[in-house]
């Protein structure tokens, strides 16, 4: 126990020694950004330090709800945050967020038209694209032999065991509404009642409900297909070039990950001069690439290499995104979905 | 012979368990090498996982966070649990089910409440700054955990040794500093070592009750999403054993010398 | 003990309320940072529109939810039982070791658990899909769990046994015992505290694990963290998470409770039997 104390004591020592470093901050205007991790190049930051002399902290978190959660505390010092359409739509909704004044952010004008004034926020008030992509199928060719048009094949009990769905309520659920011809955003119990019990049916041929480790089981080849987001099915596809994705016939979900100002912000001019920096095109060129997520920065993609824009997973055609839906806010009906999901789950 | 068997068996379960403890850090140490950010997906030896490390400020800082809130809330939680366990375990039955029952609920409230309902109160006393944030709810949820290591060993410990000190002239002061507190010193380092551990590995109440303070595991949570980076794993481990094998060496080898001396000494009588 | 409280009852009552005076700064800190929360939970929990109501609870305690909460009751139990037969000989071999070599080894427990959580259940994934094809089950799960929790059972049990004189081991072999006697009579009962320590700091916690559950179970099982974050989170429903914390809380503190009646008699006999 002797050396344990000492042990202890060391530790301590380290661990008190690097406090006082983390401490000695300097007196520089600080952006506090909360983000969806590993969503930036952390060069940009850099870049964006170095060029305004404004400090970014930078931190993390793993979905909409938590966000929210966050945003609505009278107390958070968010200064810019990412969230998507349907979590804008809210947060406009309950007053949350800063209009944003556009004559800060020039380069607008470097975003592709079609990804401006949605109907999450018209006009663009509060929200500047960031963003944006689509649900769809990631499948490996050597291990499926039909063709992969239709959310069908994830019910079909041929790849009882290789089908892998995404562990996220208001995805999976949308999906299956697509399957079924429903609207992804149905506000009637029945639709929501006939996806539960296509889920629980599908359930026994489910390897696993996953959410990023799909990725890791589609690149080494442990399953066949899985539900993914684009820009995810970007990444493996550049890990594993055997793979392929697939936009369901039936229709799917299109997503947008907007920049928004919380109304609490004390930093609003800063803010929006970061916001500005993430619209540049080169910046959002960089940014796209590192990530692997489609830019909606029309002047970024023409900077970026051509085989991006020609990549119809990266950049769908207009016929594939005629067939998606944009997730809307459910108000209290995001507790039929959930019921109907615990019982998926507990099934 | 048959001490030889148990000996042979108890050093191979031993060395089992310790196999068990160990194979998923040697992955993550191998993979930390590794080309790919997929963890299962061997593409190449690299170094590159190391060098971004530390040209990502937001990991060294959430690193930073880490260490200090885990050093200075297990700390804090140890000194203030250990008094709170000697005054507990003098305290009447009745009171001191209540109070044991009440310092449970830290463990039992899922972290997710837990953090929520810390969150709530620091917005109604209206403590803003993060890092305290962070630590005192760190604080709060590895209380417990010393407590309930400290109690067991009090419960071994006779009130008799206490009581004699008194009766030597000590005051209560002095006798928990010289009697009891050495007596109950396995507790209290167990105590420590879990808060320490605790501290380290929490990320949903962190998430909750801070107030833009990453710690590594928020982090390594967040960006799991899209791949960690690899030699995040090691960054704690490497230099944490080096450390601990440089200090149990050189107790060892003291001890060791302490031992010829004496014999030394023995033999010269 | 006691009779040292009945022999001298003035002094010795004097100095023990003096003694919990030590408590006081924590139950400060606990009346601030635990109980306070707690009123928060308990007050969203049974009221709706400022009214107080039992709707909460009833709403919380359904059919569907009652299962997820018995199969993460089963869950950690399981987690439980394992880690204390693993974790029990280890604690034991440790504690019957030279002092020098025991404390190395017990570091070399410790360890493993300070490379971040997540980190290692996505090395388990990678072992588990490479060397077996337990991944995505429920034995991926208690796996996963055991592993994490082992430390919480051993440490205790390992400083409770270090106290333990090898002199009542080696008296008990003199007075005829068997090694197996000698264990159940002597060795177990007074190492009761720290196996019910260890018990206490592995079961509660293991209630509410959500992250490893998805990772290795692969999101086929609900349990009760999962579920508390659907309602919390998803729903934004905190009056139903609230309630939902209470009906956990209140099945905790009944079955320890009965825990500590059971570690009484036994550590009584134990005692008793001993002497």
């Amino acid at each position: 126990m002797k050396t344990l104390k000492k042990i202890a004591c060391l530790a301590l020592a380290l661990a008190l020694s690097l406090s006082l470093f983390a401490c000695g901050g300097g007196s520089k205007v600080t952006l506090n950004v909360l983000n969806w991790g590993d969503y930036i190049d952390p060069d940009l930051l850099r870049q964006f330090e170095d060029e305004t002399g404004i400090s970014v902290k930078y931190t993390t978190m793993t979905s909409n709800e938590e966000m929210l959660v966050k945003l609505a505390s009278a107390d958070n010092i968010y200064d810019v945050c990412f969230p998507s359409d349907y979590l804008i739509e809210k947060l406009v909704a309950e007053d949350l967020l800063y209009a944003i004044n556009k004559a800060n952010i020039p380069n607008l004008s470097n975003i592709d038209s079609r990804f401006l004034d949605l109907a999450f926020d018209p006009g663009n008030q509060y929200s500047v694209p960031y963003m944006w992509g689509t649900v769809g199928i990631l499948y490996n060719p050597t291990m499926v032999s039909d063709p992969v048009d239709s959310w069908n094949i994830l019910w079909d009990e041929k790849y009882s065991g290789e089908i892998l769905m995404y562990d996220s309520m208001r995805d999976t659920i949308g999906i299956t509404l697509k399957k079924l011809g429903y609207d992804i955003n149905t506000r009637s119990e029945d639709d929501i009642l006939a996806a539960q019990e296509a889920l629980i049916a599908q359930k026994p041929l489910v390897r696993a409900y996953l959410t990023d480790d799909i990725k890791m089981e589609l690149i080494n080849g442990s399953a066949s297909m899985g539900v993914v987001y684009s820009g995810d099915a970007v990444y493996c596809i550049s890990e594993n070039p055997d793979l392929a994705y697939a936009v369901p016939k039936e229709g799917s979900n299109v997503w947008f990950d907007n920049i928004i100002i919380p109304k609490t912000s004390t930093r609003t001019a800063e803010a929006e001069q970061f916001i500005n920096f993430l619209c540049d095109a080169e910046v959002a060129a960089q940014n796209s690439d590192y990530i692997g997520f489609s830019t909606p920065n029309a002047a970024g993609l023409a900077l970026m290499d051509p085989s991006y824009a020609a990549d119809p997973t990266y950049n769908p055609p207009q016929d594939v995104l005629d067939r998606c839906q944009i997730f809307q806010d459910l108000g209290d009906f995001v507790k039929v979905f959930s019921n109907a999901w615990t019982k998926v789950k507990a099934a | 012979m048959v001490s030889r068997l148990k000996k042979f068996f108890s050093g191979t379960y031993l060395g089992l368990m310790l196999v068990f403890l160990y194979a998923p850090i040697l992955i993550l140490i191998i993979y930390s090498f590794n080309q790919s950010k997929t963890l299962g997906n061997w593409t190449g030896f690299t170094f590159d996982w190391y060098a971004q490390l530390f040209r990502t400020p937001e990991i060294t800082d959430a690193l930073v966070v880490t260490l200090s809130v885990a050093a200075i809330s297990s700390v804090v939680a140890t000194v203030l649990g250990t008094l709170a366990a000697i005054g507990l375990h003098a305290m009447k039955r009745r009171d001191r089910l209540l109070l044991e029952n009440i310092s449970q609920l830290p463990m039992v409230n899922p972290d997710l409440v837990t953090g929520i309902s810390l969150m709530l109160l620091f917005l109604f006393v209206g403590l803003r700054d993060g890092y305290t944030r962070l630590l005192i709810a760190h604080i709060t949820f590895n209380l417990p955990y010393v407590i309930f290591s400290v109690l067991p060993k009090l419960r071994q410990s006779s009130d008799m040794l206490y009581e004699a000190a008194l009766d030597l002239g000590c005051t209560p002061m002095q006798a928990i500093q010289k009697v009891v507190i050495p007596d109950i010193m396995p507790g209290i380092v167990s105590g420590l070592i879990m808060a320490f551990t605790l501290s380290l590995d929490d990320f949903v109440i962190s998430f909750f009750a801070g107030n833009g303070v990453d710690n590594l595991s928020m982090y390594i949570y967040a960006t799991a999403r899209r791949g960690v980076n690899p030699a995040l794993s090691t960054i704690i481990f490497v230099p944490v054993v080096t450390l601990l094998l440089i200090v149990n060496l050189k107790s060892i080898r003291e001890e060791r010398n302490a031992e010829l001396q004496s014999k030394k000494v023995g033999m010269k009588r | 003990m006691k009779q040292t409280k009945t022999t001298k009852p003035k002094t010795a009552t004097g100095m023990l309320i003096r003694r919990s005076v030590f408590a006081y700064p924590y139950v400060v800190w606990m009346a601030i940072f635990i109980l306070a929360p707690m009123l928060l939970i308990l007050y969203y929990a049974f009221t709706s529109d400022g009214a107080v109501t039992l709707e909460n609870i009833v709403r919380a305690s359904s059919w569907d939810n009652l299962r997820v909460l018995a199969d993460s009751v089963r869950f950690a139990l399981y987690t439980t039982l394992l880690c204390l037969l693993l974790g029990f000989p280890v604690a034991y071999l440790l504690s019957q070791m030279k002092k020098t070599t025991a404390a190395l080894l017990s570091v070399f427990f410790i360890v493993p658990m300070w490379m971040n959580f997540l980190l290692r259940t996505y090395a388990w994934k990678v072992l588990l899909s490479a060397f077996t094809n337990m991944l995505y089950t429920e034995s991926a799960v208690l796996l996963g769990m055991v592993y994490n929790f082992l430390p919480f059972m051993i440490l205790p049990i390992y400083t409770t046994l270090i106290k333990l004189d090898k002199s009542y081991i080696e008296a008990a072999a003199d007075l005829g015992a068997n090694p197996r006697k000698t264990f159940l009579k002597v060795v177990l009962p007074l190492s009761m505290p720290g196996v019910i320590s260890g018990v206490t700091m592995v079961f509660i916690p293991s209630t509410t694990t959500f992250a490893i559950s998805q990772l290795l179970g692969g999101g086929k099982t609900m349990l009760y963290g999962d579920l508390i974050y659907m309602k919390v989170i998803t729903e934004q429903s905190w009056d139903t998470g609230s309630a939902l914390s209470i009906i956990l809380l209140a099945f905790v503190l009944v079955s320890m409770t009965f825990m500590k009646k059971a570690e009484r008699k036994t550590s009584d006999e134990g005692g008793g039997r001993l002497w």
